[in-house]
């Protein structure tokens, strides 16, 4: 048993508050995430049994959505959102920049696991570009220095 | 993020202001009022037909009478019937539920109560986007003060009506932000949009009657209560009525949010207000309301904002995300970025979209890598027009208008990347 019963009891909340406590399955996952980082196979098993699903349906739910992940990340993630309208404004060369400061390709983690770096769709933050989410919290309005700083001081 | 629009009017005037946010805050500029009226002196079909007479358009992309949607809901039954607020919002170039979440979430609050009341809903899922974590947050707050104040839960305002609300977080989907897919999203699975019919109103989520409404929606909604549809419809064109939240981005001076009335002329938004192109360039195109609508070239911007207008140019209002692309840009650079989120978002239940999109895709980068030939050209049309209106939902619409778009005004563009084989652009932003 991976999940903690801390965690259980929370997943048992949310599911109070549906009809079906299927609804709750994307809050669940999001909160197992928070624990262990990620969901892997037989995680997703547990809360297959939480809900009364199948295994598979649980990781056909985490492969679909982008915020869930099936593997080990990084202990932060940076994503840096290249849509049009921040590629318009240098999203693109600023994420190059940022990739070269960690030593990573998008996509992927730095060496010393603090970071796993990435590209991400409309952030809903255009007018206030380049702009990149480390984890729940947006950066706006940033130069590579700027970037780099907020990276550097990630532990 | 700006703590209020560049422009505000009625919706956004308070935005500045910290405690706006905040119950005590809201109350004190007369919030809630128009909801303990409504739920007190006026009958749910009432309040209905005063949002239909209003003329109130959705404000999440579709601009469908939001008055009509209510009053397709079932009268009575023993069925629960349910409203769900989409604040999904992730509509490239549209940034404007943002600020209303975290600025205004008892605005929004409150015109959900309205529309609870006008519905007979006993709940209301707010589905917010899960990188919205800050405006998640934020309506949490909001939430518990109002349950705290006795605004929601068992006979809320002292009333027989009681409706709860309970707040969900998405986790990265575009398509979840579909009407038919959020439902999906909200039952706890992958955002694959329904066919239809059966509409929301019959069979919506948990199978039970339900009406979704974009955040904005909501907001103007107490506005509606507290003044009325004359007042309302001083507000923009005859046909679309109100103010709505303008998001200017991309190569333009002064990129923000303004609160605008529908059918403010799209050149005053962009020259006037966004202080037109970046020292030294020149605007070449304009997508007018958010990725998905078609572009248009800088000598068709003296177009109001409003459908009516806007489909006289093949392009519609969408969700107001006004992108600006200066004459450095190349539009076969921007065809590549928009063919690859489509491509990448493509839910992939229907061949058309699945398949055309990533056809596109191969096809716009081919081009801009210099290698295409005079018959990509066509065949982009070919494949955008067979997606066109064969599928479940319109994500393939959407990904197919904006090529379109492209190949209308500037496929001179495209041509000479074709002629020259390599990019004509070298200023342009890198892919």
């Amino acid at each position: 048993m991976v999940i903690s019963a801390e965690t259980r009891a929370r997943i048992d909340a949310e599911a109070a508050k549906y009809p079906r406590r299927r609804g709750a399955l994307l809050s669940a996952l999001h909160l197992v995430q928070k624990d262990l980082g990620h969901i892997a196979p037989d995680t997703a098993a547990e809360i297959a049994a939480l809900f009364d699903l199948h295994p598979v349906e649980v990781m056909e739910v985490v492969s679909f959505y982008n915020m869930f992940f099936d593997r080990p990340q990084g202990r932060h993630q940076v994503r840096v959102c290249t849509n049009l309208p921040c590629s318009l404004r240098g999203a693109r060369e600023l994420l190059r920049e940022l990739e070269h400061h960690l030593g990573v390709e998008a996509g992927g983690t730095s060496a010393d696991g603090r970071i796993t770096l990435g590209h991400e769709e409309c952030l809903g933050a255009c007018a206030w570009a380049p702009m990149m989410r480390v984890d729940d919290v947006y950066h706006e309005d940033l130069d590579a220095a700027k970037a780099k700083q907020i990276l550097d001081a990630l532990r | 993020m700006q703590s209020a629009p560049w422009v505000t009017s009625y919706l956004t005037e308070h935005c500045a202001a910290d405690d706006f946010a905040t119950l005590a805050g809201y109350r004190r500029r007369g919030g809630y009022e128009a909801a303990r009226r409504a739920v007190a002196e006026m009958t749910p079909e009432q309040v209905t037909e005063l949002v239909k007479d209003a003329g109130l358009q959705g404000r999440g992309g579709a601009g469908f009478s939001t008055g009509l949607k209510w009053s397709f809901m079932p009268k009575g039954g023993d069925k629960p019937k349910y409203l769900v607020c989409n604040a999904d919002e992730s509509e490239p170039g549209s940034f404007k539920d943002r600020l209303l979440l975290e600025r205004a979430p008892h605005q929004m609050l409150e015109g959900i109560l309205i529309g609870a009341w006008a519905t007979g809903a006993e709940k209301t899922f707010i589905y917010v986007r899960g990188e919205y974590a800050q405006a998640g947050r934020c309506v949490q707050h909001a939430i518990d003060e109002a349950y705290a104040a006795g605004l929601l839960g068992a006979n809320l305002l002292g009333s027989k009506f009681s409706h709860d609300v309970v707040l969900m977080l998405g986790a990265g989907a575009y398509i979840a932000g579909e009407e038919t897919g959020l439902l999906e999203s909200l039952e706890g699975k992958k955002a694959q949009p329904r066919k239809k019919p059966p509409f929301p109103a019959q069979h919506g989520a948990f199978g039970m009657p339900t009406t979704v409404n974009n955040v904005e929606t909501f907001s103007h909604v107490p506005h509606i209560l507290r003044h009325g549809a004359a007042w309302f419809r001083g507000f923009g064109t005859e046909k679309s009525p109100g103010t709505t939240l303008f998001g200017v981005s991309g190569q333009v001076r002064r990129p923000g949010l303004y609160e605008l009335p529908l059918g403010t002329r799209l050149d005053e938004i962009v020259f006037q207000h966004a202080g037109g192109p970046l020292e030294g360039r020149r605007v070449k195109g304009v997508i007018p309301g958010g990725m998905s609508m078609p572009i248009l070239p800088a000598s068709q911007l003296d177009v109001p904002m409003a459908n009516e207008s806007l489909r006289e140019r093949k392009t519609m209002l969408g969700t107001g995300g006004v992108m600006v692309l200066d004459d450095t840009t190349c539009m076969v650079r921007t065809a590549c970025v928009i063919a690859y989120f489509f491509r990448d978002e493509s839910c992939g239940q229907c061949t058309q979209c699945r398949e055309g999109t990533g056809w596109i895709h191969k096809i716009v980068q081919r081009i801009e890598r210099g290698a295409g030939s005079p018959a990509d050209l066509d065949i982009l049309l070919d494949v955008a027009g067979k997606m066109e209106g064969q599928t479940i939902c319109a994500f393939a619409d959407a990904a197919a208008w904006p090529i379109q778009g492209l190949l209308r005004h500037f496929r001179a563009d495209f041509e000479e990347h074709v002629k020259h084989g390599k990019c004509p652009f070298p200023q342009s932003f890198e892919l």
